[in-house]
């Protein structure tokens, strides 16, 4: 184990699979001796060399739609977004061909690819620098999405990504980039489709992932304090989702709270709202609730900000109204 | 660059094996034996056929949504494709894909596309692969005048220039896209003189003689392969038909549609190979009765082979 912060936990694990798999290479704006804009990608241009660690032009479009082509002809490419907000500008070869190709190929093509992105608010970078979008892509079947909340499991899953055949988004959060922990040192991998329970608890499950796991674990503390023995779990990856793990939390708990840092409408806690209320319904002894954004674009004002975004306070009051 | 007898026999099978493939499909398509819809290339097979003859299994295609005459020219299985049209188990695709969707991946076929522009940068990226690994393989990308004019042309040739990489562009000028003519589409007379703006080599070629096609794409395809980068060539042709089957084309001036009949890429070929002495007339005939003896073979595999179930819907969709 060594400490590390969640962007040098994800950058070890591209770097150990790059020294792994000659076929694995990274590209994406200022991903090279810039190190990228967070600084994520910072060392490997001058390790993996200029064929390996490329810079592109502003053209995220040519970014994915080649990474498609690169990764049916045999490659692994890691492509970087510079932020989940400028994935429209590539949606298309996501939505019609990355995800597709498999299917539509009839099972004959393979399209090991990660498509590397951050997401989140947090810093005052206003409406178009800093959404939560994973809904979208979980509404893609043939992409996988994932979302680390932990600088392990940014390592563990990054491995898993890179090693996956199919098309993954791989969703970092700006504020957790910073954030240090214990992590596994040389090859680690963290199955993409199992939760975790970051907190054991018996009195309610708060389903939480990306910086809001953080958020949930902090609430979590303020509860036991309270005498309210919170469940943490993280779902980690949102596609595959471990269902099995939500369901067996709820039925120890019976009481679910879904807190994630995207808008409320269509956003993924609906998801996860609708298949407890399926198929677990006799686990509840009380309605299910959701701690999200409002339905608004991202406000620039530190204040408007952190009105809108979910906090710990919202966690624990949203949490105490079902007791 | 002088073709053998051989590579023009060659080429005049594959435009015939394409254009019979398709003729066959708008029978069965008006009979309706065939689901969805079809989109045809009869007219521009030159172009496919003219490049192709340059490419090794090894080389990448991308294809667009009037993709038979790639995936045909490329070496794809008629037997295969027919399958696919009718939505059998057998087809490409098993049934999953249809004409827009058809694959090869192993043939180097990385599918017929239903987005227009969408070959553009997978071509790339398949290019990217083929430097990376240092191959001497090419990408070959397909697309039309209308796709000339989306973002992922500029994107994918700039990225193709920095990089140098070993793909060739091949716009197929048809002059519609599906209604709009291109006067109203682009302010430029020859879409070639857009590779100016990427710093590659741009060339316009006759599109309906195959053997100009056939010159313009050998030179461009040794120069990728020798590392040189990245061309774009644009072809002048014509589609007989409409937009897709069905689209009456009611756009077209006859005249227009006359003219271009007589330019026909297939007698042409036909004709040139009697004047050379490479083939009498009796040698061309068998040659068409042989193709459509193939083309009856693929239709009754395809018409024989079994439909999906419906479990299948839900397989293919990730790979382990």
């Amino acid at each position: 184990m060594k400490q590390m912060t969640y962007a040098e936990a994800i950058r070890d694990g591209m770097r150990v699979e790059m020294k792994r798999d000659p076929n694995v290479y990274l590209y994406g704006e200022d991903v090279g001796m810039f190190g990228g804009c967070f600084g994520v990608t910072a060392g490997l241009f001058e390790e993996f060399g200029p064929e390996r660690v490329l810079d592109t032009p502003i053209s995220e479009t040519a970014i994915v739609g080649s990474a498609v082509g690169a990764a049916a002809a045999g490659l692994r490419p890691i492509a970087e977004i510079m932020f989940v907000d400028f994935m429209g500008v590539c949606m298309d070869e996501l939505l019609n061909n990355a995800a597709k190709m498999r299917y539509m190929f009839g099972g004959k093509a393979k399209l090991p690819m990660v498509v590397r992105t951050p997401c989140g608010a947090g810093m005052s970078a206003a409406a178009q620098h800093s959404q939560s979008l994973e809904a979208w892509f979980t509404h893609i079947p043939g992409l996988k999405v994932v979302m680390p909340g932990t600088p392990a499991d940014g390592k563990g899953l990054m491995a898993a990504a890179i090693r996956d055949d199919n098309p993954v988004i791989f969703i970092e959060h700006k504020q957790l980039l910073g954030v240090s922990g214990d992590v596994p040192e040389g090859e680690y991998v963290v199955p993409i489709g199992k939760a975790d329970v970051k907190r054991e608890g018996s009195d309610v499950t708060i389903v939480a992932w990306s910086w809001m796991l953080q958020k949930a674990l902090a609430a979590a503390e303020t509860l036991a304090q309270e005498g309210i023995n919170a469940e943490v779990l993280d779902p980690r990856t949102l596609v595959p989702l471990d269902k099995e793990a939500i369901l067996k939390s709820v039925g120890k708990t019976g009481k679910l709270i879904i807190v994630h840092e995207a808008v409320r409408t269509s956003g993924f806690g609906g998801e996860i709202a609708a298949l407890v209320a399926e198929e677990g319904f006799d686990l509840l002894d009380a309605p299910i609730k959701r701690v999200t954004a409002p339905d608004t674009p991202i406000p620039f004002a530190p204040v408007l900000e952190a009105a809108y975004l979910p906090s710990e306070e919202k966690i624990v009051s949203a949490v105490k109204e079902l007791f | 660059m002088q073709l053998t007898k051989e590579k023009l026999l060659e080429m005049y099978k594959t435009m015939l094996r394409i254009r019979t493939f398709e003729m066959k499909a708008v029978e069965l398509f008006a009979a309706g034996k065939l689901p969805g819809f079809v989109h045809l290339y009869a007219g521009e097979e030159a172009v496919a056929t003219g490049v192709s003859a340059s490419l090794e299994d090894k080389d990448f295609i991308t294809s667009t949504h009037r993709g038979h005459g790639h995936l045909i020219a490329k070496g794809g299985k008629i037997d295969l494709m027919m399958a696919e049209l009718f939505g059998r188990t057998t087809g490409y695709c098993k049934g999953k894909g249809g004409s827009m969707h058809i694959a090869d991946v192993d043939l180097g076929i990385l599918g017929a596309n239903g987005i227009v522009g969408a070959g553009q940068p997978i071509a790339t990226g398949a290019a990217f692969a083929c430097k990376y690994k240092k191959t001497d393989a090419v990408a070959v990308c397909f697309f039309g005048d209308g796709a000339s004019n989306r973002g992922t042309f500029h994107e994918s040739l700039n990225m193709a220039s920095i990089w140098k990489l070993p793909v060739i562009f091949v716009v197929e000028n048809n002059m519609w896209g599906i209604s709009n003519n291109q006067k109203n589409h682009m302010n430029v007379a020859d879409i070639s003189d857009r590779a100016a703006a990427y710093g590659m080599p741009g060339v316009t070629v006759d599109g309906n003689d195959v053997i100009a096609v056939c010159e313009a794409a050998a030179e461009a395809i040794a120069r990728a392969r020798k590392g040189d980068g990245p061309s774009l060539i644009e072809c002048k042709t014509w589609r007989h038909r409409g937009h897709f089957e069905g689209d009456p084309a009611i756009y077209k001036k006859p005249e227009e549609q006359e003219a271009w009949l007589k330019k026909d890429p297939i007698p042409r070929l036909g004709a040139k190979l009697v004047e050379l002495k490479y083939a009498t007339q009796a040698d061309l005939d068998k040659i068409k009765a042989d193709i459509e003896a193939e083309v009856e073979a693929a239709v009754k595999f395809a018409e024989t082979s079994p439909i999906p179930s419906p479990a299948d819907v839900l397989t293919d969709v990730y790979a382990d």
